[in-house]
């Protein structure tokens, strides 16, 4: 923040055939989030102004964006936490195709959400109910939270700098959703060879980045993406394991 | 004047990604209907999302003494039994199934010690009924359902807005709209349109809602010939944040009253026991005591007055706040900390915990939080056929929040999640059933697909030079103040010609720029839907001479049993808008001994 009571945004304007950043003045109030001031911009200025958003709580994981270089959620980002002298810059998320300003084309993700095979569950218990313990699924829970931000996806530098890796790779979004359905007490289905094959799971060399940014605190790292790369060790490499599922048919 | 289209050609065009488009599109497709998804924002992205504690169904796995009459029963008296009584009864039967039919897609409720889905206490439900994944409920069942969709061969066009529905020989014929990332006009020719477009809160300034929530299928309905019922019916959600300015109105879950929390004002007193109204006098403790002792032994305990229905707590902080006794930002006291652990509070309320943190700087665990009111929830909305969810046009059809009848005058918590999976999949199949026994689409009227193009660019040659944003936020400021939590005839004919004089500022709305990914223009377009929900609301209110849940009069503060039998229609001939009554379908008397069980 700058002097007491106002802001200044440098905010991308532009699209895929270019742009540049742009000033505005923005008059703060307490406890004003990046999103407010951006909405202040866009009322009176700057009508234009394209920005995704809509919970404005965190929860729907629509307004992510680079904040003064930082891949944050522009809804609970104060203004206060920022630190830095001089304006707030902010840029949309570099990973994907620019639509305009601060929105980006995100169809990659969903695309990749289609490759996934369904969760798939076995019989029901003799008495016709479904039984699982809190204990069995906390870990799948963890995963569930995540809000599909894609900041995760747009800090991994697979694909960050790399577009040209998209079309093998699901990211770690994927990868939570991935061990989600693997995880899960009841489904039956095998996805290692799409983890292995089509989802890219080896581009990924554990740094990281996709766990620190996400809002959630998801350990998607630790408890999603080296569980499955041992699950893909295990099915592939080991010849014991390997026979006791295709005789037993279990995962 | 023609201006260039792109057509598509369905069965089944649904409108709306929230919960209620997600299961109506999952049965449509099922059936066999080529079906596609309109939605204003990216998948996943709806107001669902936003859904905390939790999905209402007896499913009897906490409380085994629960069942649908008992869910039937508490429902009607939350509704202030405004309801249609058919509705309720279908929604309480089915809301289980379709709870444990998630389970099969995929979701992961949180779990009783036997396995089982766990369920939570809310207002007004006499037992433990809330299926709930922490405090991120909705954001469990829209994922499951987009995850389940997405299989399905559903086409999807998302951040696409509708801004007009296409009718020809009096049937539904399509409907027109654009996408927002290029601009492009498209055309849908379909047998049968679902709408499914949610509420309507962002004509008030204090909203749990996000810009979406524009009601845009009031007016789609309404210009389609389509009925209206208990428009006036809106509820304000006893606990939205009021600190930080920016997040004032944000929802605090109701599940912090459920989980244990209280409300106190400014004295430190639970204000909630001075406020207890006749009607739920019997079945409200009347001692602290006895309504701590409720959460764990409901058989010889009433509820605390903190869970009576929301209409009748929101009515209590008003009234503190009113006599001075509210919190220094103009709310009431919340109270978990005291009253519940920290792991506890953590665990039950993870996302109450995080944006208390993270917004206001303020720890639940050890702090209250201020509260108060929030525009959350339209009872009333589009009127339908209560088994196959059918509008009163031909081919069209509505559900969840927009759909009207199934909560009366006031909506139970936790009653949405589950009436948006009962709904959705009943207008899903009719609708689909509906274009499977037509031959083709109707055509429609040439001249509505230009008249619709033709009022989308308007805004970019406008001879005025107002702001939309400007527009919108004087007309949210003046409902509030006009047609808020309490109302009175004076005030809202002041509200009705400011609305004539906002409506004719709206016609002179400039939008500058591309037609590209445009939020200036897309804000001209809703303020059409606003100022629609504005009239319709504020005239249904003005109809309803009494007090009755959502709709609190201070000239008319009594509830009147005459106004008890009777609903608000409205509709629009030769293009006015008109005010009709009708009177609610009469119970059948086996229903009727339901409501009288202790």
């Amino acid at each position: 923040m700058t002097s007491a009571g106002t802001v200044t945004l440098r905010v991308w304007r532009g699209t895929r055939e270019g742009g540049g950043f742009e000033e505005y003045q923005v008059e703060t109030a307490p406890g004003m989030v990046v999103l407010d001031a951006l909405r202040a911009a866009q009322a009176a200025q700057a009508p234009d102004l394209a920005i995704r958003w809509n919970c404005k709580a965190g929860k729907c994981g629509s307004c992510s964006a680079e904040v003064n270089g930082h891949p944050v959620l522009t809804c609970m980002t104060r203004l206060e936490e920022l630190r830095e002298d001089g304006p707030v810059t902010v840029a949309p998320m570099k990973t994907f195709p620019l639509i305009k300003d601060l929105v980006t084309d995100v169809s990659w993700n969903y695309e990749k959400a289609k490759e996934i095979p369904p969760f798939t569950p076995g019989p029901k218990d003799p008495d016709g109910k479904r039984r699982m313990y809190q204990e069995d699924v906390d870990r799948v829970q963890e995963f569930r939270k995540c809000i599909e931000c894609f900041l995760c996806q747009n800090v991994c530098h697979v694909i960050r700098d790399h577009p040209e890796n998209k079309p093998a790779f699901s990211g770690p979004r994927f990868f939570i959703h991935l061990a989600n359905l693997d995880m899960h007490p009841w489904d039956t289905a095998d996805r290692t060879a799409l983890i292995k094959q089509q989802a890219g799971l080896g581009f990924c060399n554990i740094t990281k980045c996709c766990s620190e940014v996400c809002p959630e605190k998801i350990h998607i790292t630790d408890n999603a993406i080296i569980p499955l790369k041992e699950r893909v060790v295990d099915d592939y490499y080991d010849p014991i394991l390997w026979l006791w599922r295709k005789v037993t048919g279990r995962k | 004047m023609t201006t260039p289209y792109t057509g598509h050609d369905y069965d089944v065009v649904i409108i709306g990604g929230g919960g209620a488009g997600l299961r109506a599109a999952i049965e449509s497709a099922a059936q066999g209907a080529r079906t596609a998804l309109v939605c204003k924002s990216l998948l996943g992205k709806a107001h669902t999302v936003m859904a905390e504690g939790g999905a209402a169904a007896a499913l009897g796995n906490v409380w085994p003494e629960d069942n649908w009459q008992v869910h039937f029963r508490d429902t009607m008296r939350g509704g202030k039994l405004l309801n249609n009584w058919r509705m309720v009864e279908l929604y309480t039967k089915e809301a289980p199934e379709r709870i444990l039919e998630l389970e099969e897609y995929g979701a992961v409720f949180d779990r009783t010690s036997a396995g089982l889905i766990s369920q939570r206490d809310f207002g007004g439900h006499r037992y433990a009924r809330l299926a709930h994944v922490g405090d991120r409920t909705g954001l469990e069942i829209i994922r499951t359902l987009q995850h389940k969709m997405i299989h399905m061969g559903v086409d999807v066009f998302m951040e696409t807005t509708i801004t007009r529905l296409l009718t020809g020989t009096g049937r539904i014929a399509g409907a027109f709209g654009y996408r927002r990332d290029t601009g492009e006009f498209l055309v849908f020719r379909s047998k049968a349109v679902v709408l499914a477009t949610g509420g309507l809160g962002k004509a008030w300034k204090y909203t749990s809602m996000s810009w979406e929530s524009t009601g845009d299928g009031i007016a789609l309905a309404l210009d389609a010939g389509a009925d209206l019922i208990d428009a006036e019916m809106v509820q304000f959600h006893p606990t939205g944040m009021v600190w930080p300015p920016g997040a004032r109105g944000i929802l605090v879950t109701e599940g912090v009253r459920g989980d244990g929390g209280v409300l106190r004002n400014a004295d430190g007193r639970r204000f909630m026991f001075d406020h207890i109204p006749a009607f739920f006098k019997d079945e409200t403790a009347d001692s602290e005591a006895e309504a701590d002792r409720w959460y764990t032994d409901k058989r010889n305990n009433r509820r605390p007055p903190e869970l009576i229905p929301r209409d009748e707590v929101t009515r209590a902080i008003y009234a503190e706040v009113k006599a001075g006794r509210g919190s220094p930002h103009g709310g009431v006291f919340l109270d978990i900390a005291t009253r519940r652990n920290a792991d506890y509070i953590k665990k039950r309320l993870p996302s109450m915990y995080h944006q208390f943190m993270e917004l206001a700087g303020v720890d639940i665990t050890k702090e209250p939080m201020e509260v108060y009111p929030t525009c959350h929830y339209s009872m009333g909305g589009v009127r339908v056929d209560p088994e196959t969810q059918a509008a009163t046009v031909p081919g069209l059809f509505a559900a969840g929040e927009l759909a009207a009848g199934l909560h009366g005058a006031n909506r139970l918590g936790g009653n949405s999640l589950s009436d948006i999976l009962v709904f959705g999949r009943r207008a899903g199949l009719y609708a689909a059933q509906y274009a499977q026994e037509m031959r083709a689409a109707p055509a429609a009227d040439p001249a509505q697909v230009d008249g619709a193009a033709r009022d989308l660019v308007g805004p970019f040659s406008a001879a005025g030079g107002e702001s939309p944003y400007a527009i919108q936020a004087d007309l949210q400021e003046m409902m509030q103040e006009y047609v808020g939590i309490y109302r009175d005839e004076d005030g809202m004919r002041t509200a009705l010609a400011q609305i004539d004089a906002l409506t004719a500022r709206a016609r002179g709305v400039r939008a500058e720029g591309p037609r590209q990914y445009n939020p200036g223009w897309h804000a001209a377009q809703d303020l059409y839907s606003m100022l629609t929900v504005a009239a319709v609301v504020t005239r249904s209110a003005i109809e309803r001479r009494e007090t009755r849940g959502g709709h609190s009069r201070t000239d008319y503060p009594q509830t009147d049993p005459a106004w008890g039998k009777m609903s608000v229609i409205a509709r629009k001939v030769d293009g006015q808008l008109t005010l009709d009554r009708v009177p609610i379908p009469e119970m059948p008397a086996e229903l009727k001994a339901l409501l009288e069980v202790k």
